[in-house]
């Protein structure tokens, strides 16, 4: 029987509710992200000088909100989703659900979009409270950014899925999730900006979801544009561990 | 009218055979039993029932449309922590086409809509469990070891709220390694041991069968050698100056007879029991 509309938002809401009542999702998704952003670019001079690389912009214009959008993005990612969905497995909801007319891949479904709305709302916080507190322009090429927010979404909430599919339990899917989001995070720029990478680290980290991620993100808050590279290999990452992910996803 | 067919159904994961050969099928409106130890191949069997495994070989034939009309009540099923009982049951209502009342089914279990799942005792999860598997009005019921881990109180209840869901219509088939489940709720069961069905019966059938087998306990200072030779004794044996004697229907008779009444303390006998007739049937 296909999935009908009052089962898809009964669903929704159930999920959102129980997203709503870990405190920590929120903190770490939305509420880290954005106070680091407000806190970092308030305390750091740096952060506020205009930078004739970035085309006269400051960093907090730029680097700063690129990274936080990406951390909020990686904590779903990696972190929030993988744990809920192999949490879900590991209790046996996933198999409970199969046995009823609506498939637990809509239990998938609704928990991508839940995390993807999540990031969003981050974004979305941080461009205004940027824009209000530190006069941030807005993106100067909304559908540019949007692509690549969109793209890096994608392949950052693939990888997530190929770690869920690739673990056993919910501790697994943990430590699994840390090893990679800390690593991820680097290659994105996080402590060290893409620029002030050593060349062989930066063409490292150009071909992985995250550093490409980074390097986009930077190039069109700074430029309005992104290199093909970067769209190409978070494409890529995003098609292979889908695709992965899929192969070896267990519902038990 | 049977409801639930299995024919010659076979399972095996990877070299282990789970299930060799299990035939049996299940009356509309029954309470049917799946009996046998860990490992017998109960859960498997009803899991293949369920389509939640893909049989290697054999027919099932379903009467019910499996995902609409089959309520399965898994072992080691659990629930979100934080969700709460009322909207569990409110989200598993919207599954079905024609769900009960979630309220009555509150009322049916005795659960409080407002508790988490997290602080949930055992047997109000198990509950919960059932209450699940109903909440879809299904024609069947799947209950997979429903009463494990409960305490007697608990245990007791769950029965009782079997026995309601069979008088509303419904078809139970039950897991269970639990002897006096089966006798307190079976209509029919079938005692299935390395992935075969041994036999099918009644509860009542099943004891019958171990002959009405007789057990006396008592302690004596004399020897009691002698008893083995009576044709009403099977067995003799002593263990810390008890001494246990089995037989037929006269066994207590036979064994008062053979030795003197003031050498005798002690005396106490039981009749077989399911627990007795599953042990004979299973060769332990």
């Amino acid at each position: 029987m296909a999935i009908t509309v009052p089962q898809v938002r009964r669903l929704t809401s159930v999920e959102t509710k129980l997203y709503l009542r870990e405190p920590a999702a929120i903190f770490f998704a939305i509420g880290l992200p954005i106070g680091l952003f407000l806190i970092l670019g308030g305390t750091i001079p740096d952060f506020m000088k205009a930078d004739p690389a970035l085309g006269g912009l400051r960093p907090i214009d730029t680097h700063l909100p690129a990274m936080m959008i990406i951390l909020s993005v990686l904590t779903c990612a990696f972190s929030l989703l993988p744990t809920v969905l192999v949490t879900y497995r590991e209790r046996g909801i996933l198999r409970r659900m199969s046995t009823t007319p609506v498939s637990p891949i809509t239990v998938l479904g609704v928990q991508l979009v839940l995390n993807v709305a999540t990031t969003l709302l981050a974004t979305a916080l941080m461009l205004v409270t940027g824009k209000l507190v530190y006069d941030v322009p807005l993106p100067q090429a909304p559908l540019a950014f949007a692509g690549v927010l969109l793209i890096g979404m994608v392949s950052s909430f693939a990888v997530g899925l190929l770690l869920a599919a690739l673990s056993r339990n919910s501790r697994v899917v943990q430590g699994l999730g840390l090893a990679v989001f800390f690593p991820s995070l680097f290659f994105a720029g996080m402590w060290v900006p893409r620029e002030l990478m050593p060349e062989v680290l930066r063409n490292v980290a150009d071909f992985t979801p995250s550093g490409a991620f980074g390097a986009a993100i930077v190039e069109v808050l700074a430029t309005g544009g992104a290199q093909w590279l970067h769209i190409g290999v978070m494409a890529a990452w995003g098609v292979v561990a889908a695709v992965v992910a899929v192969r070896f996803f267990r519902w038990s | 009218m049977a409801i639930i067919t299995v024919q010659n159904l076979r399972k095996q994961y990877g070299d282990k055979i789970a299930v060799k050969d299990v035939s049996f099928s299940v009356e509309a409106g029954e309470i049917y039993g799946i009996v046998g130890r860990n490992g017998a191949g109960k859960t498997t069997t009803v899991e293949c029932v369920a389509g939640l495994r893909s049989p290697d070989g054999g027919t099932i034939h379903v009467d019910a449309d499996l995902k609409q009309q089959v309520g399965v009540q898994l072992q080691e099923s659990m629930m979100p922590d934080k969700l709460r009982v009322g909207e569990a049951l409110d989200l598993y209502a919207s599954f079905y086409a024609n769900p009960v009342p979630v309220q009555e089914l509150l009322d049916e279990v005795g659960l409080d809509p407002k508790a988490a799942f997290a602080k949930l005792s055992g047997g109000q999860r198990q509950r919960l469990s059932i209450a699940l598997a109903l909440v879809g009005n299904p024609k069947i019921a799947i209950l997979d070891e429903l009463t494990t881990g409960l305490d007697p109180q608990a245990r007791r209840e769950t029965w009782d709220l079997i026995t309601r869901i069979r008088d509303r219509g419904v078809t139970v088939l039950l897991v269970t390694h639990f002897m006096e489940e089966v006798e307190r709720l079976c209509d029919r069961v079938a005692v299935i041991s390395n992935g075969t069905v041994l036999t099918v019966d009644t509860p009542e059938g099943l004891i019958s069968r171990t002959g009405g087998l007789q057990r006396v306990t008592f302690r004596t200072t004399v020897p009691v050698d002698g008893l083995k030779n009576l044709p009403e004794v099977h067995s003799v044996t002593v263990e810390a100056g008890q001494v246990v004697v089995t037989g037929d229907q006269n066994v207590l008779r036979a064994i008062v007879t053979a030795l003197p009444d003031t050498a005798v303390s002690n005396l106490k006998t039981e009749t077989s029991t399911m627990d007795d007739a599953f042990l004979a049937l299973t060769g332990e």
